[in-house]
């Protein structure tokens, strides 16, 4: 493990079953409770803890090196938009890695993993078999669980499911990206990433990014092409608000795009259902077949919960299915222009494989 | 199965219906062709040759005439991905970038591109294995040099923007019909630009990659292969810069590699599997993860270990080489290691290669003080050198130079900014050479287990740590074991546990708290030891013994646990063998891992001299040794021990003497009589063996021989010339010879057997010599006990027989006399181990029924190795070898001296016979090439030899005499006629080859003609190809014969 000079506080992860995982802190000098899921992608930890659907989560990753690259700086694009993150902050309620690189070394890095951790609060702990960890996680599913640190106050377990973490994610108000682009797209945050956004507007799109549960079928001032329902934490039945939205904004028959929990949403406003997944999909390696074509896409995903296709209404059929398990990887309407995707077509991190959906996405809005 | 290296599994009856064991050339091809009249063929999975026959079959329309399909990649395709600018061209079109290049034919044209592109430049090859004629040239002279020499075997070169110091990254890409494409692995080289792939320490997957730069060359390289239509496996090479976005696409191999190999082994994605199925027409989805059983194989593997590849050179053996490494390929073996940091894992890997490393620290002699000055070079044997110069112009040591630097107190600018090795791993290594300073302190005091802990989390092993602390091996395990410090079990499954794993591919790390699997079995288990790195010396045979030994086991209802590392074997392929542990052959991990395991015992007489040299330290262990006793073992491989046997046993051979002084061996030369052969004990492929002529001699070799080996003696002893050398490899149980096989060298005694030419059954053997052999053979077996193979070694002279050597092990011939015979040895031999084959009366004899003639050839890589003397010697030199069957030895000969790689004479025959005695021996053959009509030219005193026996040869200058006709101009031919063969005979065996026949050897080694140095071989090539017209050559497969 990499030997920092300064003495090594102690730290460890226990598991809801009463497991215990011991290691040393390299993050925030605090103890927090979150649902424990692991990620086996091998690069992106930026992209990773900035992805707003870890929101509540305890992010292990599996491979085991972590911190080599540093971690870059957090300049702008033109459009406001943080160049190397997927939101204005880390998300991940902690992070547990096998063995952490306190020494990094890449030309676009401006601190370490460790100090971003500590600056933004966020415990972190290494020297875990985090593959030990994992086949925990993969046998009795995912559990809940916290990061304690020697020396900070101990914390109870809780359920960040019951909460709702969209909300706790999303903008707080309308934000307008690429203004007087060629297609309008509503973007419903229920916790977006930011390379979703990115995606549209480097398409020509103007991007209206609005709160998850904001009305938009109701604003009869927006003024909008398409719609885009993005990825974000939890239960997508939490979002009650916005399965009602999309559901109205489906009998218009407005074309619209979902991702991830995007995907979750759409299936429910069309009176299907959803389930939790025991240990859910958390990589860059997903394989997915498009039962049209029969081709496979290597694709990035990030969600614990998935569409039972069984309960999906008339109309509705298999964009993707997952070549692995089987589960639902995406939909699409036979007739309406209503798709949505399962896993992340936006990648960062993952595969770019499945990032030509944003245009026919876009083919669909005209 | 068209293959000529008989000693691979790939040649075996279980893996081919049809196997001709003939040269992989357009001609030998055709025929087989004609014959078989098959429905398609692979290019794909036979390397370089594989390819380039494939497309001069496809050119000369001997493919569409046979109507013969290509099955994967098409030739356009794969054209595209050879020639240079066809390449380029499919870059631009694809909207990506490649390094600017000038493709030239002549040095004029190269030294105008060069100014365009500014020096540094980098040449290449078109059409070239492994680097073969590339390299950096800084100026004008060199380029010239350079350029004229590679466009002696290539009809065009390349003159390249070089990329100094940029990243090196690669990515195993496979696609199939329906365009599904996925990158399998990517790997990412610890030595930057400049070093040939072949010779860099590799890791995989990428450590100083962002998501960004990952997913764009990704992503390119996805974008690449289905612009360029590849179907199949293929690697892509980049050159990133580490200081900005930009790339550069520096090739695609269309074919399996050497990477994909070691990718295959690193992610547990079985790429040659995958890529045979696609060929067949299947597509990515319908083949399953052969790990989970269950997931499909279109995915790209997630790892959550690292694996660290390191190559293995053996350019000590040469004289006269450049030990630097560059774009060209010098490396014989690699050894891989999968860790769960990167400290664990490149010092596992520095052990594997057994060049005596303890890992990156701790190899010095000086271990209280690991601050000591070329602390870490205890192994190399040069006693000072220039530190800068040694990183930014890397030998074969770099790494070992590195590690200095940073106890001299190097900065990590100072060494990155010479080496051009990303920071991110000279941390890793500072925080070893960290490590070890700790554990130097801890001598002092005492070894707390948290340090213990750390070290080896780190990589540290036993004897390493034993060795900085000023402490005992054992004493470290016993430790250990009271703190409960020791190894887990880990999987390899391609998901990083997402879903769980069918397949036992695993290996050690103490970076973890659990074991993955269970020990429990209702089988029972025997472990196989396999044979480690390639190396001069032991190759694919040892594998070939460990892979049969494990098929022997599983068939008889044994588990059988592999435990090897060497990426290039079959017997890492996991699903070979019931568990497979990748990782170190060392007494401390085969013990660790025989303690969680508790098999019934090992087998280590297969994979040839790493498990050989372990076996009593795994025996104190408590390792149940399988087969020969660990006694015995050592009994033979101790030249003391040994010698008192034969002398007891009443049994001859050479006259020797243990050497403790100089002195003493100055003595026994003047008694005994020059030339004198020195050795040192428990070696293989005759490590630092030389023959001495005269006292300075001596002085010279004993210097270079301690320094090989300093645990064990070293032995002096008479040696006999004009002697011929026999082998016997046999199979015993309980003492008695249940087969054997008797096989001569065409060679005389002098040249090492892993470069003799071998016949088998031998044909110019007196009854008598063969009688003898068997005779001496069955008195050692039962002397020793022996339960399982071994193999020795004769000189017989006038029916005179004496032991050279005795190893109670399988050897380099195994699969040879096995395959040659129909008779598996190795299966014989674990079935004796086993106690399920027994001695029937008399040994059988292998050769008995066997119609045809096996001739056994060495491959020598003289071409890459720049400088080295292309001679043969005591000292073997030659990185693989072939073997051809035929009716008769000379049909068998000149196929397998093809499938060497030599090319038949045309017409130009240099001959250069040195001293009267090979002058004489030589000319009735000398006379039979005339009379065939080949052109002779000759040396000053050969031309005159020959004149004066009325033999007509031109007579050509030394290089050294600047005078015409000049030998130099047949050499390369620019002016004069190129030469066909050069026939060189040294002169003798005296200690300084004359410098001009040195530079003969050299220049027809560099021009690509062919060589031959040995007087036997000579007038055996020569009688040969007056006897077999080169159409005239049987086109047979194995059970033709």
């Amino acid at each position: 493990m990499a030997g920092k000079k300064t003495a090594l506080k102690e730290a460890k992860i226990v598991l809801q079953d009463g497991t215990i995982f011991e290691g040393f802190s390299f993050g925030a000098e605090k103890s927090v409770p979150g649902e424990v899921v692991f990620n086996t992608g091998m690069v992106g930890y930026p992209e990773s803890l900035t992805d707003p659907s870890y929101k509540g989560q305890i992010l292990v990753l599996t491979y085991p090196l972590i911190g080599n690259y540093g971690v870059p700086n957090d300049s702008c694009d033109k459009y406001g938009l943080p160049l190397n993150f997927e939101s204005e902050k880390i998300q991940a309620e902690g992070l547990v890695v096998a063995d952490y690189s306190s020494e990094y070394s890449h030309y676009t890095a401006v601190k370490s993993l460790s100090d971003w951790l500590k600056e933004e609060g966020k415990p972190a702990i290494f020297g875990i078999d985090t593959r030990q960890l994992t086949k925990k996680l993969r046998e009795k599913g995912v559990m809940l669980g916290k990061i304690v640190v020697e020396g900070c106050s101990d914390v109870k377990l809780e359920d960040p499911n019951i909460r709702n973490l969209a909300a706790e994610v999303a903008v707080g108000k309308k934000t307008v990206y690429n203004e007087g682009g060629k297609r309008k797209i509503v973007l419903i945050d229920c916790g977006v990433k930011l390379n979703i956004i990115r995606s549209l507007v480097n398409r020509g799109c103007s991007v209206i990014r609005v709160p998850w549960d904001y009305d938009f079928p109701a604003d009869k001032e927006l003024d909008f092409d398409g719609i885009a329902v993005s990825n974000g934490p939890g239960d997508p039945k939490m979002c009650t608000a916005t399965i009602k939205n999309v559901a109205a904004a489906m009998k218009k028959e407005l074309p619209m795009f979902g991702i991830c929990l995007g995907n979750q949403i759409l299936a429910l406003a069309a009176g299907g259902d959803t389930y939790k997944l025991k240990y859910g999909h958390r990589s860059q390696n997903q394989p997915c077949i498009s039962p049209a074509t029969g081709r496979c896409y290597i694709t990035t995903q990030n969600h614990g919960y998935a569409v039972n296709m069984k309960t999906m209404p008339a109309g509705w059929e298999e964009l993707f299915v997952n070549a692995n398990d089987g589960t639902n990887e995406g939909l699409r309407h036979r007739s309406k222009p209503f798709m949505s995707v399962q896993f992340h077509p936006e990648a960062t991190p993952g595969p770019v494989d499945a990032d030509y959906l944003f245009d026919e996405f876009l083919r669909m809005v005209k | 199965m068209v293959n000529p290296n008989i000693a691979t599994c790939q040649t075996d009856k279980q893996f081919a219906d049809k196997i001709y064991f003939l040269p992989v050339t357009p001609y030998f091809v055709e025929k087989i062709i004609a014959k078989e009249r098959p429905d398609g063929i692979l290019l794909g999975f036979g390397g370089q040759t594989a390819l380039n026959c494939g497309i001069a079959l496809h050119d000369s329309g001997v493919l569409q005439r046979y109507n013969v399909k290509v099955l994967g990649t098409q030739i356009d395709a794969i054209k595209a991905t050879e020639d240079r600018e066809l390449f380029v061209k499919a870059v631009e079109t694809a909207g990506l970038k490649t390094p600017r290049s000038f493709a030239v034919t002549n040095a004029n044209d190269a030294l105008k591109a060069a100014e365009k592109i500014k020096y540094p430049v980098m040449i290449r090859s078109a059409y070239a294995l492994g680097g073969l004629g590339s390299g950096v040239c800084r100026d004008a002279k060199e380029l010239s040099d350079m350029a004229r020499q590679a466009l002696a075997s290539a009809p065009q070169i390349l003159v390249e923007e070089y990329l100094e110091h940029w990243k090196e990254i690669e990515y195993e890409v496979v696609r199939d019909a329906s365009d599904n494409c996925i990158t399998v692995c990517n790997m990412e080289n610890f030595d930057p630009m400049g070093i040939h792939t072949g010779e860099s320490i590799v890791v995989a997957p990428s450590q100083t990659l962002t998501n960004h730069d990952y997913h764009k060359l990704r992503e390119i390289a996805i974008r690449l292969i289905r612009h360029l239509g590849i179907i199949g496996e293929c690697n892509i090479q980049y050159a990133l810069d580490p200081n900005s976005d930009e790339y550069r696409i520096i090739e695609v191999n269309a074919r399996l590699s050497r990477s994909s190999a070691l990718a295959s082994k690193a992610t547990g994605y079985p790429l040659a599997f995958v890529a045979a199925k696609l060929a067949l027409g299947y597509s990515l989805t319908e083949i399953k993860n052969s790990v989970t059983q269950t997931t499909t194989a279109c995915f790209e593997p997630a790892l959550d270990y690292i694996v660290v590849k390191i190559p293995r050179w053996d350019l000590k053996k040469f004289r006269n080489v450049s030990r630097k490494v560059g774009s060209s390929m010098k490396s014989v073996g690699e050894a891989m290691a999968i860790g769960r940091t990167f400290e664990e894992a490149i010092q596992k890997a520095m052990r594997m290669l057994d060049i005596g490393a303890y890992g990156l620290v701790g190899n010095s002699d000086n271990k209280a003080n690991p601050k000591s000055r070329r602390g870490s070079r205890g192994i190399s044997g040069m006693q000072s050198y220039d530190l800068d110069d040694e990183l930014a112009n890397p030998t074969d040591e770099r790494i070992f130079a590195i590690v200095d630097a940073i106890k001299e107190g190097y900065s990590i600018k100072q060494l990155h900014d010479l080496t051009g090795i990303d920071e991110w791993f000279l941390y890793k290594i500072i925080n070893v050479v960290e490590i070890e300073k700790e554990l130097a302190e801890a001598a002092t005091k005492e070894l707390t287990p948290g340090l213990l802990k750390k070290a080896k989390q780190n990589g540290f092993a036993d004897r390493q740590i034993a060795k900085i602390t000023c402490a005992k091996a054992n004493d470290i395990r016993a430790l250990r074991k009271k703190h409960g410090i020791a190894p887990v079990v880990k999987q390899i499954d391609t998901l990083a546990a997402e879903y769980p794993a069918k397949t036992n591919y695993l290996y050690l790390t103490y970076n973890g708290n659990g074991d993955d699997i269970t020990f429990s079995s209702s089988h029972k288990k025997i472990i196989v030891l396999g044979s480690g790195v390639y190396r001069i010396g032991s190759s694919v045979e040892f594998d070939w013994c460990c892979v049969n030994a494990v098929f022997t086991l599983r068939q008889l209802g044994y588990e059988a646990i592999m435990i090897n590392y060497n990426p290039e074997t079959v017997s890492t392929d996991y699903d070979v063998c019931d568990k497979l542990y990748f990782d170190e052959i060392s007494s401390e991990t085969v013990a660790d891992i025989y303690e969680k395991e508790s098999p019934e015992g090992a087998i280590v007489s297969m994979g040839g001299q790493i498990p050989n040299n372990i076996t009593l330290k795994l025996n104190e262990f408590g390792v149940r040794i399988l087969g020969t006793t660990p006694g015995s073992i050592d009994q033979a491989e101790d030249r003391q021990k040994f010698s008192q046997l034969l002398d007891k046993l009443g049994i001859d051979q050479p006259q020797w003497e243990e050497l403790t002084s100089i002195e003493e061996a100055k003595e026994f030369a003047a008694k005994a009589g020059y030339p004198v052969l020195v050795r040192p004990s428990y070696v293989l492929s005759g490590a630092a063996m030389s023959i001495a002529f005269a006292d300075d001699d001596l002085e010279q070799y004993l210097a270079k021989a301690s320094k090989v080996n300093e645990e064990y003696p070293v032995v002096i002893s008479k040696f006999i010339m004009n002697s011929k050398e026999v082998e016997i490899d046999a199979v015993a149980a309980c003492g008695k010879i249940i087969i054997e096989a008797i096989t001569e060298h065409v060679e005389n005694a002098g040249v090492h057997s892993g470069d003799a030419t071998m016949v088998f059954p031998p044909k110019k053997l007196y009854v008598e010599t063969t009688r003898k052999i068997s005779e001496i053979a069955a008195k050692i077996a039962e002397a020793l006990s022996i339960t399982g193979p071994f193999n020795m070694q004769f000189l017989a002279k006038e029916n005179e027989v004496k032991v050279i050597e005795c190893n109670l092990r399988a050897s380099r011939s195994f699969p040879f006399v096995s395959k040659v015979s129909k008779k598996n040895f190795a299966e014989i031999a674990t079935k004796a181990i086993l106690g399920l084959e027994k001695a029937n009366g008399r040994p059988t004899d292998a050769a008995n029924g066997v119609s045809c003639v096996g001739v056994k050839s060495p491959q020598f890589s003289f071409t890459r190795l720049k400088g080295a003397d292309p001679i043969i010697s005591v000292e073997m030199a030659s990185t693989g070898e072939v073997a051809c069957l035929g009716s008769t030895t000379y049909d068998a000969f000149l196929k397998a001296i093809m499938a060497a790689g030599f090319k038949l004479p045309e017409k130009n025959i240099l001959l250069s016979v040195g001293g009267d005695d090979a002058k004489i021996k030589f000319l009735p053959y000398a006379k039979k090439l005339s009379e065939l009509g080949y052109s002779l030219f000759a040396t000053h005193h050969t031309a005159m030899f020959f004149e004066k026996n009325g033999i007509k040869a031109t007579m050509l200058h030394k290089v050294s005499e600047d005078k015409k006709p000049n030998i130099l101009d047949y050499l390369d031919g620019r002016n004069e006629e190129k030469l066909h063969l050069v026939v060189n005979i040294p002169t003798a065996f005296t200690k300084k080859e004359l410098e001009d026949e040195y530079v003969i050897r050299r220049k027809a080694a560099d021009y690509g003609i062919p060589l031959i140095t040995n007087l036997q071989l000579a007038r055996l090539l020569a009688e040969a190809i007056a006897a077999v017209k080169p159409e005239e050559l049987e086109v047979k497969a194995w059970d033709e014969y």
